[in-house]
């Protein structure tokens, strides 16, 4: 039997019940719209927490007190590991690799201007931090190369405090008060935005060795380095740890690029996308129900046609194929509905909650177009089975 | 001559609950190349059995069977279903047509199942369709045409693979007296061009017709008149 022939005879009776065939289908297309709209919406989120995490780059590493037994982040922050020092970071600088090194600590601290009073982050950085994080100054200058030993009082404002604490009065050469401290303004930065939920807007930037001595306390909680992006990521690990390992003689230190890092965020997203596309695989496994109920009445009302088939020629295998080929083109309608229907709900939620990030990969759809064509192979193999089996003399017979 | 159909010592029994039937008991029968043969006896007498064995929609339990000079006694399900298509044509009482196609499209389907190419189907069905007066009906689904034009439609699907023998199962059985003498008239035609044609019927009208007849009873050629080509 010719393909074309075997297709229209398929066809033929798909569309001799229209309706019928396209709830059928429809039960498919559901199903396959849920996994294509949840799988959208869970690779969105996906691309966005990692275009949130690669915002400032891809060269950089992530130095943290503390040895790390598995990836991710060392405790040490709160361990009795030797410190990461200001000493440590200006080590690093030299190397030839490395084009900033930002020296890390963060706390909390009431700052205070005239009269006004704010409970805001404190960052204790370095001058290079704008270029590491590709940061910029919208007023004044960010923290000068001081000793970093013994850096002066200077405090860059985050865009939100300054209008919180000076409105639209200019800030710069103003003293202000950080946790009892006095500093001179010498700088706004622009606005930043939050970055997984810190907004680093709201924030006062002063010399990390201040802030050691702000929150008393003897470690950096951090160094980044950015290194060029000409060096090797093996280089520039290796480097990093010979220099730190010379001065605290011994490994007890964290170092994570920011490979390490995608990695192991990219892994927990693709799980939650796996998962939200196993959710809309139930509302699937309904369509194939649909598929075998339908399928098995039609073998019950095309019994004398299996007959007549079979005394015409047909072999058992050629009915087992005609069947099977129908629940197939069911399931392939549907899964091409679902498809529409899905990736135009997708487009139709972009347009309504811009905010919600929706990224429908393709992938996704070849996968849940091929999972619609597997269900229709499978809810068909019974039915179609049934109707190979029958005794031809007996499905003539039958009134 | 030599014969189309030779069975030899057929047995075909049934197992109904735990009694063993005997639907064809010995049966021994030569059927000569364009023979009009005609089957009759009482429901149960076996000869919708010896039909069905003949159309190798059934096997024998036991004994030979020899169609075309080969024995297609044990074939396999697959190949069976060549040499239905190929060298035998059905003609049933209820006509068994398929509702969703067109009378042309029905008569293709045994072309289809052969897998010729579409040029040659569409030329040779029209033919067919022009031999039996319906060459208007064509593009008809089976509900806009008579029980006669239905009939008619089915003998056309009958014979167009050209087969050796046509069997024909109370093919009068659904139709008013006039369209059955046209449809017998047609079956009968095509006897005198040369196919081998078989006829099972109650109608003892009908039976009379054949040149060579059987009358069956408990699964045994009881009485066998007339005479072969």
């Amino acid at each position: 039997m010719r393909i074309r022939d075997f297709l229209g005879l398929t066809t033929s009776a798909i569309i001799a019940h229209r309706l019928r065939s396209l709830l059928t289908a429809l039960g498919i297309a559901v199903g396959i719209a849920a996994v294509i709209l949840l799988t959208s919406i869970g690779e969105g989120i996906h691309r966005f927490v990692l275009q949130e995490f690669t915002q400032f780059g891809t060269t950089l590493v992530a130095i943290n007190p503390g040895r790390a037994t598995t990836a991710g982040t060392s405790m040490g922050v709160f361990g009795t590991e030797r410190p990461l020092s200001i000493g440590d970071a200006e080590a690093l600088s030299r190397l030839p690799f490395a084009k900033a090194v930002v020296p890390f600590v963060q706390g909390n601290a009431e700052v205070k201007a005239d009269n006004r009073r704010r409970r805001t982050a404190v960052y204790g950085s370095g001058p290079q931090m704008p270029q590491a994080f590709s940061m910029s100054v919208r007023l004044g200058r960010f923290l000068p190369a001081d000793d970093p030993v013994a850096p002066r009082a200077f405090a860059v404002l985050g865009s939100k405090l300054r209008a919180e604490l000076f409105a639209e009065a200019n800030p710069l050469g103003k003293r202000i008060t950080i946790g009892g401290s006095r500093y001179r303004v010498i700088g706004v930065m622009e606005p930043k935005g939050t970055v997984l939920g810190f907004d680093l807007d709201d924030s006062v930037y002063i010399p990390a060795a201040r802030a050691l001595n702000l929150f008393n306390r003897g470690s950096l909680f951090e160094i980044d380095v950015l290194y060029r992006e000409t060096a090797a990521v093996d280089t520039v690990v290796a480097g990093i740890e010979r220099v730190l390992k010379a001065r605290h003689g011994k490994h007890d230190f964290t170092v994570t690029t920011q490979q390490q890092m995608l990695d192991v965020l990219g892994s927990i997203l693709d799980i939650l996308t796996f998962a939200v596309a196993a959710i809309g695989g139930i509302s699937l496994l309904v369509g194939a129900i649909g598929i075998v109920t339908i399928m098995s009445i039609a073998v019950n009302e095309r019994i004398h046609e299996i007959g007549l088939l079979r005394a015409l020629g047909a072999s058992r295998g050629q009915i087992l194929g005609l069947f099977l080929g129908e629940a197939l083109v069911l399931a392939a309608i549907g899964g091409v509905g679902g498809l529409v229907m899905g990736i135009g709900i997708a487009w139709l939620l972009h347009l309504l909650l811009p905010a919600l990030p929706v990224h429908t990969p393709m992938l996704y759809v070849l996968l849940a177009e091929s999972l619609a064509l597997c269900i229709g192979l499978l809810a068909g193999v019974a039915p179609a089975r049934r109707a190979a089996m029958l005794d031809p003399i007996e499905a003539l017979r039958t009134a | 001559m030599k014969p189309v159909i030779e069975l030899r010592q057929v047995h075909r029994d049934f197992q109904v609950g735990d009694q063993v039937v005997h639907a064809l008991d010995d049966v021994n029968l030569k059927i000569a190349t364009g023979d009009y043969l005609s089957i009759m006896g009482p429901s149960g007498s076996g000869k919708s059995t010896l039909l069905n064995l003949i159309g190798l929609l059934d096997r024998a339990s036991s004994g030979q069977y020899i169609l075309d000079g080969r024995d297609v006694t044990s074939l396999s399900d697959g190949e069976q279903a060549v040499i239905r298509n190929r060298s035998i044509g059905f003609v049933f009482q209820a006509f068994h047509l398929v509702p969703r196609l067109t009378a042309a499209e029905n008569v293709e389907l045994p072309l289809m199942l052969a897998g010729m190419p579409l040029h040659e189907r569409r030329s040779r069905v029209a033919k067919s369709l022009e031999a039996l007066h319906l060459a208007d009906r064509a593009q008809h689904k089976p509900d806009q045409l008579s029980g006669g034009q239905r009939q008619r439609v089915a003998i056309a699907r009958a014979t167009i693979m050209e087969p050796a023998v046509l069997l024909a199962d109370e093919p009068t059985g659904n139709l008013d007296h006039r369209s059955g003498m046209d449809v017998v008239e047609i079956l009968e035609t095509l006897n005198a061009r040369g196919i081998t044609l078989i006829v099972v019927t109650h109608d003892a009208e009908l039976g009379r017709r054949a040149r060579r007849r059987l009358h069956m009873l408990d699964g045994r050629i009881h009485v066998e008149q007339g005479a072969t080509v």
